[in-house]
């Protein structure tokens, strides 16, 4: 079947759902492809807050937020983007206030606000009260509430239809193709813009909050097609997975007073962010809790996690402001936080890389910033790049708000003025012919068991702390794993919701990805933010102060270009809190 | 410990009617469900098909029947419910495929309540103002996540398959209690309906199965009285 939209979205999380709405509102006749049902995306939980400079609870300024920013992110952050991001992301968050969502109020009805990691007044002086929350679900209530706003504006939905491909001819955008979960029919779909928000790809580690859903799947696409991926050696490990699982604890909890304590009961970070303590960035608590684990002080039979610590809260703040994640620590641990500490490690969640776009959300294709004509990207998918080498919690809710509405806005312009592409070739064949031979393979690998080597190759190789000899390892390991991809059959034939069809086409992109993260990080030789080499433990700004672009050249083989970081206020500067 | 686990397997494409199919599990105590799933798609038998996403309770995909009850594959741990474990679709939605039902009539009551913000007032510069208390007044509804629970455990919604449903209610409660609301009386019309909240019998069983212990039963009653000092 064929079908014709303006813009078409791939995606339905936050990212998604804040393009289609703005560009629906811009006039265009907008549609969105999400493989799941909405509302069932990942931005559902995003629990601690969404940082701007309301100023509510004290003192804050847009250009506090943009600093701390572009500190958090090591300074590989474009301060261009740091500095629309920081204004922007105020307007943004009265915006869905006015939309409908249920943030927690102040006693004087403002919206309430709460602190997060890395978050300061005053350049790096103390923390400040800047996440606006709406008790540990904010992100549910994002995409909740833009959902809404997608439902009145009678935004056309196509539920658990899975992207295979995006139409790229003459170097221009012009559709998709799309796989429907309940039929096994593939669509055409044409457009004069797409926007790809698909998400991100924790799922190539074993131990990740992310979702099962979260393969990468529109980054390996478009990488496998010769565009680039940017910065992808940067993967944020977040400190307080719920061990052993690795579902998320926010860093509200931290906001709230909660503190970080080893085998021995100490406050250990007091000794590696002397000012802002259990407060310091992701990437840096992450390695302290490694660190702490590495020397001995770890806890637990295997003394390999620490702790959480929330007991000296007062129980209705624990109660009332972190609700959710109360209700994990005791269903899954059986540990109930009001009376003992929670068990908690690092956990993958968060991609700084992805998808090169402009401060618009175009997508470029070089260093150059060419864009490709009718081609977006917006949220975790896309990497502008707000986040740099580490991205602050909060940030993330703050970004897809921020550069989707950009990305919706400029794609409804964009397609306003352009005409539908005539498309020169059968564009369903490849796709076809990829279902089809997984599907008639009589090849003697199992998705399950590839994927299972993949997340722990990668965890081992490729996580918080990495050396050029393991990385290399693993770029051997990758190129074994995609040799047996080639030999993968499934059991299921079936046409109806063949999900293990769906498995086995998004391990190809977790495969894809991890090439280009492991490629990348290989790469580059220093210490920055989320990317610590031990065998280059210092930042070097002299040789690395740069983007990376990665292009798939051949199999297994991966070609470096470079972009310059986009300076202006604040000069890169020793990072420490 | 060994886990016998119990399926109802439906392939349009193969059965007339839904059939069981038993599967053996080695599994730890503190397993979800969900991981048994997993065992044996990954496993076993790679055709069975089931929803999940997130994978702890939050997305709101895996709502099936275990052991008779409507509950999350996510949030079930097995020790909560023994060696023998049966999993069935959700009921009053078509199944498509296993445990895969159509979500279609199920949004379709969502969309009929407008669940969404209604006040055309311009908004002011900054936020609309509201107490603690005024956003304390609907945050049950807040927490839902639309896994259709409660919808599919109520008695009316088998029967009328037009019966909007506890969580159609439960998000038009949302808003009618939502002090920047204004759109109260455009969402009576639908609930006020023969297809609204009359069709209630308050048998309990949405408020039961809610995998976010939202009082389910407690807001359709609030929804009732609303409408009915609306007329007085």
């Amino acid at each position: 079947m064929a079908h014709r939209h303006e813009v078409i979205v791939v995606g339905a999380g936050g990212a998604g759902l804040a393009t289609a709405l703005y560009a629906a509102r811009e006039g265009a006749d907008v549609a969105v492809i999400t493989k799941l049902y909405p509302t069932r995306s990942h931005t559902g939980a995003a629990q601690g807050g969404i940082g701007a400079a309301l100023g509510n609870v004290e003192e804050d300024h847009w250009e506090w937020h943009m600093f701390d920013t572009v500190k958090g992110g090591d300074y590989l952050t474009d301060q261009d983007a740091a500095e629309v991001f920081a204004k922007e992301v105020i307007e943004a968050v009265l915006e869905l206030e006015h939309m409908g969502l249920p943030f927690d109020r102040l006693p004087n009805g403002k919206i309430a606000q709460r602190r997060f990691g890395g978050h300061t007044k005053d350049w790096g002086k103390a923390p400040v009260h800047r996440a606006a929350h709406a008790a540990d679900r904010t992100g549910h209530m994002i995409l909740q509430t833009l959902y809404q706003q997608c439902v009145k504006h009678n935004i056309t939905f196509y539920n658990e239809f899975h992207v295979t491909d995006v139409i790229l001819e003459d170097g221009v955008a012009k559709g998709l193709v799309a796989y429907e979960l309940a039929t096994g029919e593939l669509h055409l779909f044409q457009a004069k813009a797409i926007v790809i928000a698909s998400g991100g790809f924790g799922r190539i580690y074993k131990v990740t909050s992310n979702a099962y859903t979260l393969t990468g799947d529109l980054q390996a696409i478009l990488y496998r097609k010769g565009l680039p991926l940017e910065d992808m050696e940067f993967y944020q490990f977040h400190p307080t997975g719920l061990y052993p699982l690795g579902i998320l604890l926010t860093e509200g909890a931290r906001g709230e007073g909660g503190i970080l304590r080893n085998a021995l009961g100490e406050r250990f970070m007091e000794r590696y962010a002397p000012t802002i303590k259990d407060l310091a960035p992701r990437d840096m608590v992450s390695r302290a809790m490694y660190l702490e684990v590495r020397e001995g002080r770890g806890v637990g039979p295997k003394k390999d996690h620490v702790l959480l610590d929330l007991t000296h809260l007062p129980p209705e703040v624990i109660e009332k402001k972190l609700p959710d994640i109360t209700e994990f620590s005791r269903i899954y641990l059986g540990v109930d936080p009001l009376k003992e500490p929670v068990p908690v490690m690092p956990t993958a969640h968060y991609a700084m890389g992805g998808i090169p776009t402009t401060l618009w959300g175009q997508v470029i294709q070089d260093e150059k910033n060419t864009v490709v004509p009718g081609l977006y990207a917006a949220g975790e998918a896309a990497c502008v790049s707000l986040h740099g080498a580490n991205r602050l919690g909060t940030n993330s809710l703050g970004d897809l708000v921020v550069f989707g509405r950009r990305a919706g806005i400029h794609a409804a312009r964009f397609a306003k003025d352009a005409d539908y592409h005539e498309l020169k070739a059968d564009h369903l064949g490849e796709s076809r012919e990829r279902i089809e031979r997984i599907k008639n393979s009589t090849g003697k690998e199992k998705v399950a068991v590839l994927r299972a080597e993949l997340q722990q190759s990668m965890m081992d190789h490729a996580s918080v702390f990495r050396t050029g000899e393991l990385l290399a390892k693993q770029v051997e390991i990758l190129k074994e794993l995609m040799d047996r991809y080639r030999n993968i059959s499934i059991e299921d034939k079936g046409d109806a919701y063949n999900t293990e069809l769906v498995e086995a086409l998004e391990l190809g992109y977790l495969l894809e990805v991890s090439e280009a993260l492991v490629h990348s990080a290989l790469n580059r030789t220093e210490s920055r933010g989320a990317h610590a080499r031990e065998d280059y433990p210092e930042r070097d700004d002299g040789n690395w102060l740069k983007h990376t672009l990665a292009y798939k050249v051949a199999d297994g083989k991966v070609a470096f270009r470079y972009k310059p970081v986009v300076l202006g206020r604040f000069e890169p500067k020793a990072r420490t809190y | 410990m060994q886990v016998t686990l119990k399926i109802l397997r439906f392939d349009p494409a193969k059965h007339e009617k839904p059939t069981w199919q038993t599967y053996q599990v080695e599994a730890e105590p503190t397993d979800r469900v969900l991981d048994l799933l997993h065992k044996v798609k990954w496993d076993q038998d790679g055709t069975l098909a089931f929803r999940r996403s997130c994978g702890h309770g939050i997305c709101g995909s895996d709502a099936m029947l275990i052991n008779g009850k409507n509950r999350l594959a996510c949030k079930t741990l097995v020790k909560d419910l023994g060696s023998v474990i049966t999993v069935e679709p959700i009921r009053g939605l078509p199944v498509e495929r296993d445990l895969i039902v159509d979500m279609e009539p199920f949004f379709a009551a969502y969309r009929a309540v407008k669940p969404y913000l209604i006040n055309e007032e311009p908004p002011p510069a900054r936020e609309r103002l509201q107490s603690p208390e005024e956003r304390e007044r609907f945050d049950h509804g807040t927490k839902c996540i639309l896994c259709a629970s409660c919808t599919t455990s109520c008695p009316v919604f088998w029967v009328n398959g037009t019966y909007l449903g506890p969580a159609a209610i439960v998000q038009a409660h949302r808003f009618i209690f939502d002090s920047r609301d204004r759109g109260k009386r455009e969402r009576f019309k639908a609930l006020g309906s023969g297809s609204g909240v009359w069709r209630c019998r308050t048998a309990y069983n949405c408020t039961e199965a809610c995998p976010r212990e939202i009082p389910v039963t407690q807001l359709i009653e609030e929804v009732k009285r609303a409408i009915l000092f609306d007329r007085f």
